[in-house]
């Protein structure tokens, strides 16, 4: 029951055969065992999870179920929740509380939802190994002196873990599929504008972007379901967005005529040989399943890091200029005027890979430097969009590894920032380009979880839930579970 | 290339420690020449990106939708007086 799926304890739940506080008390349960050594969780509140699951009992007894009703889903510490603190893992919002819910936790409570908590994730979404959270770095169930990935590490730990059948993340540069790879389970972002950013902890607005993670490619379908949709209160959520039947899209069983482009960018020297082997074998699987391998090029891949490090800072130097300790955070003692106000309660609040890049943007915006900067990275920025443009002529959909490595060790990349940022080098390019992209487990390198990554056209999130859902049939990578914490392996 | 840290630091407004912007000049500088990669890439007459899909701005009605919540909006803030936010005095 612990590494069940949403549908599946849907089903049970639609019978009769459990109750929604049986299905919360169960993961309360799993999280009071497991949480202290993974760190998943920074905020659970159990008679809170334990209530809703009551409520969402009661209203099944008079109405027909929602659609995602009494099912638990974790959400990640950057949404905005008006029960319970909202951190985003950051000093500087120390005990914050969000005077409103996001326009996603809205949606996830319409649907019947019971949240079960706050998971952990590097402060303020920067970062791919959830080290920089202000409330210690989360493990990876598959071995605990490992990093989970990130930034949304602790969402993945959690599913991984069996913690939580289901969870939030929010990808800015990778942030759900790197994480999602790293532990074996299975996260989409959506096309850009698709989900609402409203109440958001904002990181990169022209890239933020949130989506599920979850154990089978159905129940990412169901999540997203539930949370896309146009909302005028955020400015770039798409009008006019072409919707989604979104889970007929994962009935498929093959792939008979689907053309997959390989990106020879994306099979390089470097990256892990096992991995490589990994992702190799799961295209073969493809082929079998009837898809044509075609071999692709995205010729200014090679730019992306170094695009996203321009934008991605620039942008959040401007967005985190609202932590000013005036209205919301931490401000420091006795200060002796308002700029020392401003500087030293910033400069306590914001650890250091924060500071680092609200300097990086700050530099990349300043006067004389942006056109050399900013400016150029949103050219070569449309160079990588036009790259992916030309590819969907020629293909349906696009595979590549998710990560060129699995899960490092906690420490192994922390002394150099540029190390860090090049691990994010298979996932940055898609949101540069607002594409939706799904990691799923395809195989293990050195006993830790491979992903397998799937870009599709814009608006086309069916076109990558089939393909996937096609090889999640075929194999049966996703159902594997560590067995540290109860899993069969 | 050379960055003054504490200039930036000080656009910012982040206070930084000698030890901080010692440990921070070479990383940002780093960084920085990692992306001067970007200037060999021709971009002649290609527009830069505004929105990923090249949305326009959409625009909605001017009205009022939001109640008067000014207390448990304030509730957050590090100081409040009769409703108001508090500083250090700005003006002598």
């Amino acid at each position: 029951m612990p590494f069940s799926s949403l549908s599946d304890i849907q089903n049970r739940l639609n019978s009769g055969k459990t109750t929604a506080v049986e299905v919360a008390q169960l993961y309360l349960d799993r999280i009071a065992a497991f949480n202290h050594t993974l760190n998943a969780f920074v905020h659970i509140d159990p008679a809170h999870v334990l209530a809703q699951a009551e409520a969402s009992d009661a209203y099944r007894a008079n109405h027909n179920a929602r659609p995602l009703e009494g099912l638990p889903i974790a959400v990640k510490d950057i949404f905005c929740t008006q029960d319970g603190p909202t951190q985003c893992c950051s000093n500087i919002l120390k005990d914050f509380h969000a005077p409103y819910d996001a326009h996603v936790i809205t949606k996830l409570k319409e649907a019947g939802a019971v949240l079960v908590g706050k998971t952990n994730m590097d402060e303020f979404a920067m970062g791919s190994s959830n080290e920089t959270s202000a409330f210690g770095p989360c493990r990876n169930p598959w071995d605990t002196d490992r990093i989970p990935g990130g930034s949304s590490g602790g969402s993945a730990a959690a599913v991984a873990a069996a913690l939580t059948p289901a969870a939030l993340g929010t990808d800015t540069g990778g942030s759900i599929r790197q994480p999602a790879a790293l532990t074996g389970i299975t996260g989409l972002k959506p096309t850009y504008g698709r989900v609402s950013r409203r109440g958001i902890i904002a990181f990169a607005s022209s890239l933020d972007q949130a989506g599920p993670m979850t154990r089978t490619v159905r129940d990412t379908a169901m999540i997203t379901a539930a949370i896309a949709g146009h909302d005028s209160r955020d400015a770039t959520s798409v009008a006019d967005a072409p919707e989604l039947d979104w889970l007929a899209a994962c009935e498929s069983r093959d792939m008979k005529g689907l053309k997959i482009g390989k990106p020879k960018e994306y099979f390089v020297d470097g990256m892990d040989a096992e991995v490589r082997a990994a992702v190799e074998a799961a295209l073969a699987k493809c082929q079998e399943l009837g898809a044509e391998i075609i071999d692709i090029s995205l010729p200014h891949t090679e730019a992306a890091v170094a695009v996203y490090y321009v934008i991605a800072p620039s942008e959040a130097s401007a967005n985190l200029s609202r932590y000013d300790s005036v209205r919301f955070g931490h401000r420091c003692d006795n200060p002796e005027d308002l700029l020392d106000m401003y500087s030293r309660s910033r400069d306590e609040g914001f650890g250091s890979e924060v500071k680092r890049r609200i300097l990086t943007g700050a530099f990349a915006l300043s006067s004389g430097y942006y056109d050399a900067y900013y400016l150029k990275a949103q050219q070569v920025r449309t160079l990588i969009q036009q790259d992916f443009t030309q590819a969907f002529e020629q293909v349906d959909v696009i595979a590549t590894p998710t990560s060129p490595i699995p899960a490092f060790k906690l420490g192994e990349k922390t002394d150099d920032p540029l190390t860090m940022y090049l691990s994010d080098i298979f996932t940055i390019a898609v949101n540069l380009a607002g594409l939706p992209g799904l990691s799923q487990p395809c195989g293990f390198a050195s006993d830790l979880p491979v992903g397998l990554q799937w870009v599709g056209p814009a608006w086309r999130e069916d076109v990558i839930l089939s393909a996937a859902a096609a090889y999640e049939g075929a194999t049966d990578w996703n159902s594997r579970t560590p067995t540290t914490f109860g899993g069969e392996s | 290339m050379d960055i003054d840290v504490k200039k930036v630091a000080m656009l910012s407004r982040i206070r930084l420690t000698d030890e901080e912007a010692t440990e921070l000049g070479p990383q940002l500088s780093n960084i920085i020449g990692y992306v001067e990669q970007l200037g060999e890439i021709d971009t002649d007459g290609i527009a830069p990106t505004a929105h990923p899909h090249d949305a326009a701005m959409p625009l909605r009605a001017n009205v009022v939708t939001n109640t008067n919540r000014r207390e448990e909006l304030q509730a957050s803030a590090p100081k409040i007086e009769s409703g108001l936010y508090v500083v250090p005095k700005v003006i002598e």
